[in-house]
């Protein structure tokens, strides 16, 4: 049993990734990468919401008629959406304003009811837990990956800390600006994609 | 002969375990640079035409000199025109310091994106695609002659790697590898190949050239999208004395360059003619009914003039990978696209050069164009088989 949890929480986050295996979540991908600091915060709530939901999920799945089941989803993933807007709004108000309505359209993200759909709904609620925070982090990775190359070269600057030198930009090193648009994260995102298949060959199509 | 029993002899060093293996790629490509290659087909019956890709590109290249040449003379008449010291300066000053201001960027081109495929050829173990010739050549053509050297260098290497390479390399694009250069330089580092500050190289090169402290120039589709009213049409703009991207501003010598691809039929005449055609109907549409400002107000024959019109239309519209390839579909490709660029340069004020992007949109759309002028004459061939 043990080891089945060890699996769930470590699968999705570099063999199974729902970014660049399942190809989950991809719009905020690119909408809040171009910062590091609110993709870590995007990365930490939607890691809080599909553990939590996931739990929550499980417990309930024996009672839910199958028919209505999505419509419940839902209700649980907006009810834990809110409050952690809710949250967000209370103690870090500056992110919650750079994140916009990427926060609440968590529940539109495909890496929730994909997860609750394909494994809350089968397994108990402790395989569930480590499974939402395996696949949250995993999410997470690959936020932090391209919003540190984005921000980094984009604006020079690391959770809003100057990196680049002053003496680069006087010597004519200029921020690239394409980094700032989200075709450049769908980009890294591809790179990532390129890397993480030349990693695991049976990914590969023929 | 001797060259060739060179090559012969060295030739044991790059092969399978020789010393220098790891250049062979480097050696092949030079080989067959210089060399037809002596490799036949092994089966079946082959018959090839003698006019391969690689005598093609060589002819695209001989298209493009006279507007490179064109365009280093025009970057030191520019400067010096700037510093009002035209007659002071013979015409081998002003080719020298346009000269000296190229060639760096045309180098740096070639280097870094031969070294690409270089690499990529000598990892996929294939042979060195030839591709690369003609985008190298037109890159330093299509962007100022300022553009920072480290900026060019990065723009060729994503544009190599990520518009040519993954998807297969030379043939396989299906966007225009020299355009997304141009493309990634516009979006990532827009002061560098935008605004009125970069078309005049501002200091001297060699002792050649003047220092211009704080002249400007803006070009003639700058100063329209600036201002109230589009600049007078002169005779300058059609022999290219005005200022821009360092080969586009001489209709001329772009003449004489699709002279040469219409009369090899490298180029398609159904293609170019019909960006011409697509952009003179829309300016003069704008003309009749378009919004108010001075970019609509520009007449049909200053829109072909100024800009990359005639530069993207002759070379670039026409690059048989990245166009349409039926011969219906490249009326339509070609109307689009000369539609397109007037467009994008009339409505859109922050965009004031639509060709670019244009023909970039149309390269998107290349394949559908194809992909629905094939099944109409399938549909057609069917019901008349039906008919019957």
């Amino acid at each position: 049993m043990a080891n089945k949890n060890n699996e769930a929480l470590k699968q999705p986050i570099w063999v199974n990734n729902p970014v660049v295996v399942q190809i989950l979540g991809i719009c905020s991908a690119l909408a809040v990468t171009a910062q590091l600091k609110p993709a870590i915060v995007m990365g930490l709530s939607v890691t809080v919401i599909v553990a939590m939901s996931n739990v929550i999920i499980s417990l309930l799945r024996n009672t839910i008629p199958n028919r209505i089941r999505i419509i419940v989803q839902l209700v649980v993933v907006a009810a834990l959406v809110t409050i952690v807007s809710e949250i967000l709004k209370a103690f870090a108000y500056d992110v919650s304003v750079q994140l916009s309505v990427y926060i609440g359209l968590i529940i539109t993200n495909c890496i929730l009811m994909g997860r609750l759909e394909a494994f809350a709904m089968q397994n108990g609620p402790a395989a569930s837990f480590m499974d939402g925070i395996g696949n949250g982090l995993g999410y997470a990775a690959i936020l932090v990956v391209v919003a540190f190359v984005r921000e980094l070269l984009g604006s020079g600057k690391l959770l809003g800390f100057q990196v680049i030198p002053q003496w680069c930009y006087d010597h004519g090193y200029m921020n690239n600006g394409l980094m700032i648009m989200p075709p450049m994260a769908l980009i890294l995102v591809g790179c990532i994609i390129w890397f993480h298949r030349s990693k695991n060959k049976d990914l590969q199509e023929k | 002969m001797s060259l060739r029993n060179y090559l012969d002899k060295i030739r044991p060093n790059f092969d399978e375990g020789g010393k220098l293996h790891a250049f062979r790629s480097l050696y092949e490509g030079f080989e067959s640079f210089l060399y037809v290659p002596n490799t036949t087909a092994k089966n079946g019956v082959n018959i090839h035409d003698s006019f391969d890709s690689k005598r093609m590109m060589i002819m695209v290249v001989i298209a493009l000199c006279p507007a490179l040449l064109f365009g280093m003379y025009n970057v030191g008449y520019q400067n010096y025109a700037l510093a009002g010291m035209l007659d002071q300066a013979t015409f081998w000053n002003k080719f020298w310091f346009g000269f000296l201001a190229v060639l760096p960027r045309l180098i740096v081109s070639y280097v870094v994106g031969l070294a690409i495929e270089f690499t990529v050829a000598q990892w996929k173990h294939e042979e060195i695609q030839e591709g690369y010739l003609v985008s190298g050549f037109i890159i330093p053509l299509i962007v100022p002659a300022t553009c920072p050297l480290w900026i060019l260098a990065v723009a060729v290497a994503f544009s190599v790697i990520f518009a040519k390479e993954i998807f297969g390399g030379t043939g396989m694009n299906f966007l225009n590898v020299a355009l997304i250069t141009r493309a990634f330089i516009f979006f990532a580092y827009p002061s560098v190949i935008s605004g009125d500050s970069v078309w005049v190289v501002d200091h001297t090169i060699c002792g050649l050239g003047a220092n211009l402290d704080g002249m400007t120039a803006a070009t003639a589709l700058g100063t329209a999208s600036t201002t109230a009213a589009a600049p007078a049409f002169t005779m300058d703009m059609v022999w290219g004395f005005i200022p821009g991207s360092v080969g586009e501003t001489s209709v001329i010598a772009i003449a004489l360059g699709a002279l040469l691809l219409l009369y090899t039929g490298i180029a398609s005449w159904k293609t170019m003619l019909s960006v011409f055609i697509g952009g003179i109907a829309m300016a003069v549409v704008y003309n009749q009914w378009g919004p108010d400002n001075a970019m609509a107000a520009m007449p049909w024959y200053e829109h072909i003039c100024v800009g990359g019109f005639c530069f993207g239309a002759v070379f670039m519209a026409t690059d048989p990978v990245t166009s349409a390839r039926t011969e219906c579909g490249k009326w339509i490709y070609g109307l689009l696209i000369g539609a397109m660029a007037i467009t994008i340069r009339v409505m859109n004020p922050g965009y004031p050069e639509g060709m670019m992007l244009a023909i970039l949109l149309m390269n998107c759309f290349a394949p559908l164009i194809d992909y629905c002028v094939v099944q109409k004459n399938v549909n057609r061939r069917a019901s008349r088989l039906v008919k019957k």
